[in-house]
């Protein structure tokens, strides 16, 4: 069973229909002691990270995570599940988990592109990424594939050996970073087609080797 | 680089898909769900669900329709059509929408925008806007008005100005369709798509008036819009999505080629 944390942020139904649909399952739960139990973590997210910093804190999740994270369960962030496994974040100038060390960063203003038109943000729509490291999670996907982003801030690991791959929009950008057992993407894969579903099913196979506070694999 | 979305748009009315040729003679071209599923697997980038069902008790068919299809499609789509407060947008994210999209009764209480943002993020709320050409003229300096109630009843509002006042309340996108393009097949409205793209900082989708790939070429390029629309030029089958995507990548428009 795989358990989706409930911070009261998000959509978390979409990302547990995906995986309804891969045949995985799942639930949806605020209760620390469930996600001790759980095969695997995902980290949803819809939403602002001070809110939802504020929600893991009051229901002790925050210190689970960090437990379930140090003894190698695989977990997944996505979007600002992402960004929270970070140590904090400039939107709401919050203190994030610190399961990975790094900042969230908003996107710059003005941002142009090539042929100099202004780039909207939010960073909403469908983007490429540039691989940086294999992963597992990368299996049976084509480097040309296409993820569907909807954000105006983006994690900053600090040691690049923790970004996985990147994205760019006027600046290039982590999105996909990981370390140990965790991986997080900047994008929806529940809503990035059949190239998410696939991550997605990556992500439900795969077997970290060695605990969650190792550096890598 | 960030992906032109080419977003199919589907009628639903009682539950069944038609399309609207000029708000008139509507014809059946199917179940919402299969529909969405076909134009999911053709490669769309986001499908809009537009309600028209006429009675209120109806209503709840359409919630049905988006469950079905949540469960089935795996990219983006949004609902629009008879959304009049916070709890109707509730209702439809919850069925599994990824965004809402309000157009007259935003217009008549524009504090929904801001209720909706709040309530869910900027980027769940679409602004639709349908808009008729009617010239320069006092309290009109685009020369564009909105008009609403499908298109039948003017406002006294300006496009740009009322474009400009839903970003400021909130609105993740825009949604623009010109009532004068729609249904002729002859091209987008480019004029004030262009004005309105580099008006606001929120993507712009341009509606109305595609008859032919060469139309969202234009849009997406010298029209500057984010997002383009299509209905008719799919739905009978005239040309497909790959077809489109293939000439658009041809011409040097991103589009997303792979799914």
């Amino acid at each position: 069973m795989i358990a989706i944390v409930d911070y009261r942020a998000g959509n978390l139904t979409s990302v547990g229909r995906a995986l309804s649909f891969l045949g995985v399952a799942w639930k949806v739960t605020r209760d620390p002691a469930l996600l001790g139990g759980a095969e695997r973590i995902v980290i949803p997210g819809v939403g602002a990270a001070g809110a939802a910093m504020e929600s893991l804190r009051e229901a002790g999740l925050d210190r689970e995570l960090a437990r379930q994270f140090a003894a190698g369960k695989p977990m997944l962030g996505i979007c600002l599940g992402c960004q929270i496994v970070l140590g904090h974040s400039e939107e709401n100038d919050t203190v994030c988990l610190n399961l990975i060390a790094g900042r969230v960063r908003a996107f710059p203003e003005a941002l142009r592109d090539p042929a100099g038109r202004a780039l909207k943000i939010p960073h909403m729509g469908w983007n490429t990424l540039r691989r940086r490291r294999p992963h597992p999670i990368f299996e049976g996907l084509a480097a040309e594939e296409a993820f569907y982003f909807v954000h105006g801030f983006y994690p900053q690991p600090e040691d690049p050996a923790c970004v996985l791959a990147e994205s760019d929009h006027g600046i290039v950008f982590p999105a996909v970073i990981g370390r140990g057992s965790l991986v997080a993407v900047q994008f929806h894969p529940e809503k990035s087609g059949r190239p998410g579903l696939r991550l997605l099913e990556n992500f439900c196979r795969w077997v970290p080797c060695g605990g969650g506070e190792a550096a890598s694999c | 680089m960030l992906s032109k979305r080419i977003i199919v748009c589907l009628d639903v009315r009682d539950g069944r898909t038609t399309k609207g040729i000029r708000f008139r003679e509507n014809i059946d071209v199917g179940d919402p769900v299969a529909m969405a599923r076909h134009y999911y697997e053709q490669g769309a980038d986001e499908i809009v669900f537009y309600d028209i069902t006429a009675s209120a008790e109806r209503r709840g068919i359409l919630i049905e329709v988006v469950r079905r299809v949540a469960e089935t499609i795996f990219i983006p789509f949004s609902v629009g059509g008879g959304i009049r407060s916070v709890g109707d947008m509730r209702e439809v994210l919850l069925a599994g929408a990824e965004k809402v999209s309000v157009n007259s009764a935003a217009l008549r209480r524009p504090e929904l925008i801001d209720e909706g943002a709040a309530a869910f993020g900027r980027q769940c709320i679409v602004l639709g806007m349908d808009v008729l050409r009617v010239g320069v003229r006092p309290g009109i300096p685009s020369g564009y008005e909105v008009v609403i109630d499908g298109g039948r009843v003017p406002t006294g509002r300006d496009a740009l100005a009322w474009a400009e006042e839903a970003q400021a309340r909130g609105a993740g996108e825009i949604c623009l369709n010109s009532i004068d393009a729609d249904g002729t097949q002859e091209g987008y409205e480019l004029a004030i798509t262009a004005r309105m793209a580099s008006r606001v900082g929120i993507p712009v989708i341009a509606s109305g008036g595609a008859g032919r790939p060469e139309h969202l070429r234009e849009v997406l390029t010298r029209g500057g819009a984010d997002a383009a629309l299509i209905a008719s030029l799919v739905h009978f089958g005239t040309w497909t999505i790959p077809d489109i995507k293939s000439a658009l990548q041809r011409w040097g428009v991103p589009v997303r080629m792979r799914w």
